[in-house]
């Protein structure tokens, strides 16, 4: 049995044992997999992949070929307790559409994704480059991420949008939480991890 | 044997299961007994634990695999899913194929003798439905002491006998693999049924169903539904791809004979049906698929007909396929996952159309080897 993903591990261990889960680009179903095995929640993975979906299958997990750029339609309104997206945001079409459909069909969403406020991107940009960093990897022509945005980008969307912030973890890449993070969180955190409910939700806990 | 392929079930013999048990049909009829010609590959386990229905299509049969003789060249219909190895691996499971019930091959169907006349049944053979089959698939499981199947799988039609099962005997059944199938036909596609069948209907040599006291087939009829289906089995990709527009000589010849390469196709493909298909089934078969709507007796809820259902389900739909789009799988895929039912639902990246699901495409192999290599042999 692999170890699970630092963040994945985070996310697993915020999960209420028995809910019901959607998480979409599920990659190769290891955190469902791992839920299931440990929180007995029942769910599916949305995955566009062919390689990843059949290692999902090979997972024995549920796992449905679909893009998330086409929305999710075939969901219905509240009808998972969370639903989540890791490390997918910045590379939608439309991340505040695609945050909406999850809040419509989750009661709580967590969603992760790479923090561009973080000095390295800032200096990079400070010289006149496009950022390549360890948590960004790509050059700008041939990196999937379209739509990245700082942690402060991302709070002033939710609460443009009424969605309220339940819980945030903020993390450096060796999945962290230093002292410099505390002090200038969109200065020095690389991964942020959000905690997502919609606003006509009240009192729910994640 | 050794002139067979390896990963080949080799040579294979079908054989004849007489059901003795009455079969109320939803049309009000009943046969007081029947028999349906079966071939099987692998071997039954002691519990009879790891047995996989196979269910045909349109114009599918028993004989999905192997070959039925020893200079026989061309295998099953579905040789290349179903052997040691494969995806549906005869090493592990127990494969049941059959022609189903109204079928051509020996199944009892119009071609064959109505006990109460001596002749034919003809026109006099009652109509048939989805459930009707799923009602004489089980009497066969019965008689073959099989009291949950591991899996039922099928494509297109056969497709919606396996969602059938899952809803009808939901503790019969412990894993539904549905392949290029829908949740109940559209519109457009009963027009191609129509279609087909007034061509058949309309032969002068048809005799109202009784062509056989004639000595006589209504081959055009049936030739020009063939054809008709034929086009919406490829898509027009690979159409354009297989034939284009070639002309088979280097000038136009102004006549109505064979020009284009596609023509030369269809009128082949037309040919060998009639040497190899019965009118009569032809009919019963579309409108069996007409008929298909497992929601309609749950108030027309899909979602509702699934929460009867207690099997795990695989989907799998072709890019390419417009006669069962895509989009229809998603239907059913939905349906599903709002009845809470486990589901996996593969898009399988094609070319050719509908008919990619007899095809033996890398990813499409791949997610049912991955599936059904996860399927165990406890009942449930």
């Amino acid at each position: 049995m692999s170890t699970l993903r630092p963040d994945l591990e985070l996310i697993s261990n915020w999960i209420v044992p028995g809910s019901r889960v959607l998480d979409l680009g599920c990659g190769d179903g290891a955190l469902l997999a791992h839920l299931t095995r440990t929180r007995n929640v029942s769910g599916y993975g949305l995955e566009i992949d062919p390689d990843n979906l059949a290692r999902c299958v090979d997972a024995g997990v549920n796992v449905i070929q679909g893009d998330l750029d086409d929305g999710l339609k075939d969901f219905e309104t509240g009808s998972f307790d969370y639903v989540l997206m890791t490390q997918a945001l910045q590379a939608l079409q439309r991340p505040d559409e695609a945050l909406a459909e999850i809040l419509r069909v989750g009661k709580t969403a967590i969603v992760t994704f790479p923090n561009f406020g973080h000095w390295r991107v800032r200096s990079a940009l400070a010289m006149g480059r496009m950022p390549v960093t360890p948590s960004l990897p790509e050059t700008w022509y041939n990196t999937p991420n379209i739509h990245l945005c700082t942690v402060s980008d991302f709070e002033d969307l939710c609460h443009a949008r009424g969605w309220r912030i339940a819980s945030r973890r903020l993390l450096d890449r060796s999945y962290h939480e230093g002292l410099g993070i505390r002090i200038a969180p969109n200065l020095f955190s690389e991964i942020a991890i959000y905690t997502l409910q919609g606003p006509k939700i009240i009192g729910v806990t994640a | 044997m050794g002139a067979f392929p390896a990963d080949s079930v080799g040579l294979v013999t079908p054989r004849k299961i007489v059901i003795d048990q009455a079969l109320a049909l939803d049309c009000g009829r009943t046969l007081p007994q029947h028999e349906l010609v079966i071939e099987t590959y692998g071997t039954l386990n002691a519990k009879a634990s790891n047995a996989i229905l196979i269910c045909h299509a349109l114009s599918g049969d028993h004989h999905a695999a192997g070959y039925s003789s020893e200079t026989d060249k061309k295998p099953g219909w579905w040789d290349n899913c179903i052997g040691p190895g494969k995806p549906i691996d005869t090493n592990r499971f127990f494969v049941v194929s059959l022609n189903n019930l109204g079928g051509c091959r020996g199944s009892t169907g119009p071609s064959t003798i109505n006990a109460e006349t001596g002749e034919p049944w003809g026109p006099d053979f009652p109509l048939l439905t989805v459930r009707d089959w799923v009602r004489s698939q089980a009497l066969l499981a019965d008689q073959l002491g099989i009291r949950q199947w591991a899996a039922v799988v099928g494509g297109s039609l056969g497709g919606m006998q396996v969602m059938q099962w899952t809803i009808d005997l939901p503790d019969r059944i412990r894993n539904a693999i549905v392949i290029a199938a829908a949740p109940k036909i559209s519109a457009q596609n009963i027009a191609f049924n129509e279609i087909a069948r007034q061509a058949i209907l309309s032969d002068p040599e048809f005799h109202g169903g009784r062509f056989y006291n004639h000595d006589v087939i209504p081959s055009r009829g049936l030739k020009l539904a063939r054809m008709l289906g034929h086009i919406t089995y490829l898509s027009d990709a690979a159409m354009r791809a297989k034939f284009g527009r070639e002309l088979k000589a280097a000038t136009p010849s102004f006549n109505y004979d064979v020009e284009f390469e596609v023509e030369s196709y269809l009128r082949h493909q037309g040919q060998a049906f009639v040497d190899r298909f019965d009118a009569n089934t032809y009919l019963i078969m579309t409108k069996a698929l007409d008929y298909f709507d497992p929601a309609r007796e749950f108030g027309d809820d899909l979602s509702t007909a699934f929460r009867q259902a207690k099997a795990k389900f695989l989907v799998v739909a072709f890019t390419s396929d417009w006669r069962f789009s895509p989009a229809r799988s998603r239907e059913i895929v939905k349906s599903l996952v709002s009845a809470g039912r486990d589901v996996s639902y593969a898009l399988i990246d094609s070319q050719l159309g509908h008919d990619d699901f007899l095809m033996p495409l890398p990813q499409y192999h791949r997610v049912l080897s991955s599936y059904l290599a996860r399927i165990t042999e406890e009942e449930t």
